[in-house]
């Protein structure tokens, strides 16, 4: 009862700012494998050339829903419809329309870029004049132009990754979707990649699905934001909405650099009402989400009287990273190291949490 | 509508198939080893297993220590007959010693596989009615050609021995012509079903063709598609608006092409190294290769669909076709197997390929003489192709 508000809600919160049509309908979208639950639930729609963001960390289920709406794999319950094509019973129309980005560079080594190209655009059955003339029109879009006839096994990852999206551009795509598309770039090519996404999106009104453990990356490309933890959605809205989830009433988030940290210490800050949650950054730093207006004093005393040395204190504009934390209670990372654990869980969370 | 759609998915297999050959013929080291396998398959087994006429030129030494009777000397006529028989087989090749150290330090040498020494005493003690000692000198780490030599000995002393009683009973006035049959009345003589010599590699090569171009698509199969699932290429194509099928279809394309350029060589070999003559048709031997690729490739995709990974379909496929390459009658005729494996031969389709093969290339046979094993084969492949598919469909989606 209370999720199907909380989508409704944010649906109009939606079509306040793009008054598109609905361009992806996810019911229900569940994906279990032997017993356990990937996917658990979901429901969403995106609306035509928006940019949507799936965020999570790994393992979150984030790669299962893509594959799903991409037709790679089938959903053990609930329905989800591209363009009006359901993506069980109308697969083919649906893969007319999609265009995938996969984590995995779908690309032969041995083979050009452009015999790369030329093999994935045949199976689109493009006349081949038209597919000739759009190979290089993308090649050189992405600045792959002089590189056409080497095979792509002697390219650089940041070329490789250029390779992977124009690929999927082939078919002139409605929806894009692009799973993890900067991970493992250098900071050049990775700002290059996310021009270029911005780009399709601005010039063809493609409806892009991205998804991302990455918080700047999700704040820089995405419309609208869906916080994915353990396979369900837990707070979908606008990067902007989100953030005032965090800074909004009286949240702080405080940075102190301590160079004598002990564990006692962070124990003793964790302790205290006002405090939500605490993240060790590393040997010095400290991250603390506390409420309340005597909030700041308390810490301060709190570290204090475990004689601690404060050499600086920050405060932040709370960060999508922060809103991260602050609605599941922990960091983005991999589950295996998540180190501290929080306190007060339960405190906050299920206002905010779809379960 | 059906027919367009059939087509687009035959145009996306060989789509398929072509780009998956531009892999191959891109891979040097792939390619090297892809000829070279049918090469050394086929110099082993070929070398491995003589045919008697393989034996050849064994270098053999003479020592003639023969001090003849009067001026009659019998051992020239046995070194003639030891030359006129040589004359038809080439088995071997006669070098002169002077006693038997020079013979055992030629053994040793390797200069010679073995000796003949010729007693001094021969021809006195056979014309004073003893026994004439020819000796033969052997080297014991080669029994095979002590055989071999005793068994030329024992035709040249046969020989001799009928042509000096054709001479006795020619004496009692009985014409040349009819000497020999009073002499030898039996005659033994070996004829298979065909003209011509019928070696071991004769039986063994069409198996082997047949193997190899089954190892190559079985192995080669389930490694291809678990591969480009690894790496990732393979979502690329499902994502396409294609029919799950091409993708099938053209891996197996790719492969049977590959299978098929070995099986050709294999061919090649075997006719131009060890003599193997096709006596049947050659479209006919390519026709059953196809076959047996069908009748076999069903198997292959359901083990692909079970499959998580390359590691898994490679180790599943080695030990499928180990038991098959024994079993199947390719190596060991079938029937010498005790009656439990002979019922595990009777239901792998590669018994029934090598068979039919053996008697189109070997005994020359055309279909009608094959039609037991074609309809088996087809039988085969319909069932499993019929399971592989909805098979295949299901694990592509999972």
């Amino acid at each position: 009862m209370n999720s199907k508000e909380k989508i409704a809600s944010t649906q109009a919160e939606g079509e306040e700012l793009l008054e598109n049509k609905v361009m992806i309908e996810v019911k229900n979208l569940t994906k279990k494998f032997n017993g356990f639950t990937a996917v658990d639930h979901i429901s969403f729609d995106v609306k035509e050339s928006e940019i949507f963001g799936l965020l999570g960390p790994n393992g979150a289920g984030k790669t299962t829903i893509i594959r799903m709406l991409s037709t790679l794999t089938r959903p053990t319950e609930g329905t989800a419809s591209i363009g009006g094509y359901d993506i069980v019973k109308q697969d083919n129309k649906v893969r007319q329309l999609i265009g995938l980005v996969s984590e995995k560079m779908i690309m032969y080594d041995r083979l050009t870029a452009e015999e790369n190209l030329r093999f994935f655009g045949k199976l689109y059955n493009i006349p081949k004049n038209t597919l000739n003339q759009r190979i290089d029109e993308l090649l050189e879009l992405v600045q792959l132009g002089k590189w056409k006839d080497s095979k792509v096994g002697t390219f650089s990852t940041g070329m490789r990754q250029r390779m992977n999206v124009i690929r999927a551009l082939l078919n002139m795509p409605k929806v894009l979707f692009l799973d993890e598309p900067t991970l493992g770039l250098d900071p050049q090519s990775t700002v290059e990649v996310r021009e270029f996404i911005k780009k399709i999106n601005r010039e063809n009104q493609t409806t892009i699905i991205l998804t991302t453990h990455m918080m700047t990356e999700a704040d820089r490309l995405c419309d609208r934001i869906g916080i994915i933890d353990h396979g369900k959605i837990s707070t979908l809205d606008t990067s902007t909405n989100l953030k005032k989830l965090v800074s909004g009433g009286d949240t702080t988030v405080l940075k102190l650099e301590i160079p004598n940290l002990t564990k006692k210490m962070v124990a003793a800050i964790q302790a205290l009402d006002c405090v939500k949650s605490v993240s060790q950054e590393n040997a010095a730093h400290l991250k603390i989400h506390a409420t309340g207006n005597e909030a700041f004093d308390s810490i301060i005393d709190a570290a204090r009287a475990n004689k601690a040395k404060i050499n600086s204190v920050e405060n932040l504009q709370p960060t999508l990273e922060d809103v991260f934390l602050y609605i599941t209670g922990r960091e983005v990372r991999d589950k295996a190291d998540n180190k501290i654990a929080m306190p007060n869980r339960r405190h906050f969370r299920p206002k905010q949490r779809i379960r | 509508m059906i027919r367009m759609g059939a087509k687009t998915m035959i145009s996306h297999s060989l789509r398929i198939a072509w780009k998956d050959l531009m892999e191959l013929f891109r891979n040097r080291m792939g390619l090297v080893l892809l000829i070279l396998m049918p090469i050394f398959m086929m110099t082993m087994v070929g070398f491995i297993y003589p045919s008697e006429t393989s034996l050849n030129s064994v270098p053999i030494a003479l020592v003639n220590e023969d001090a003849g009777f009067g001026n009659y000397s019998l051992s020239s006529t046995f070194i003639m007959t030891l030359n006129s028989i040589n004359e038809n087989t080439g088995m071997i090749t006669i070098t002169d010693a002077s006693n038997l150290d020079d013979v055992r330090e030629m053994i040793q040498t390797g200069d010679a596989e073995g000796g003949i020494i010729i007693s001094s005493d021969f021809t006195s003690n056979i014309m004073s009615g003893k026994q004439g000692t020819v000796t033969i000198v052997t080297d014991e780490s080669n029994p095979q050609m002590s055989a071999m030599i005793q068994a030329v000995l024992g035709q040249v002393f046969e020989q001799m021995g009928t042509m000096l009683a054709q001479q006795n009973v020619q004496g009692l006035g009985v014409d040349a012509n009819t000497s020999l049959a009073v002499v030898k009345p039996y005659n033994v003589q070996t004829k298979g079903s065909i003209e011509g010599e019928f070696s071991y590699f004769d039986f063994i090569a069409p198996g082997i063709m047949a193997m190899t171009v089954m190892m190559s698509v079985m192995t080669g199969l389930p490694a291809a598609i678990s591969q480009e699932r690894e790496v990732g290429t393979l979502d690329g194509m499902m994502v396409a608006p294609i029919n799950r099928l091409s993708v099938i279809l053209g891996k197996t394309l790719a492969q049977m092409a590959r299978g098929i350029l070995q099986g050709t060589l294999i061919l090649v070999l075997a006719v131009t190294l060890f003599g193997v003559t096709v006596h049947g048709n050659i479209l006919l031997v390519f026709a059953l290769l196809l076959l047996g690729v069908f009748s076999f490739v069903g198997l292959g995709v359901v083990l692909t669909s079970f499959a998580k990974d390359q590691e898994t379909a490679v180790m599943m496929m080695t030990t499928i076709m180990f038991p098959m390459m024994f079993l199947s009658g390719v190596f060991f005729p079938v029937e010498q197997m005790p009656w439990f494996m002979q019922s595990i031969s009777k239901v792998l389709p590669l018994t029934y390929v090598a068979d039919a093969l053996r008697k189109v290339m070997v005994l020359g046979a055309d279909i009608p003489a094959i039609t037991t094993e074609l309809s088996i084969l087809i039988v085969f492949g319909v069932v499993m192709t019929a399971i592989a598919v909805p098979v295949f469909k299901r694990a592509m989606t999972r």
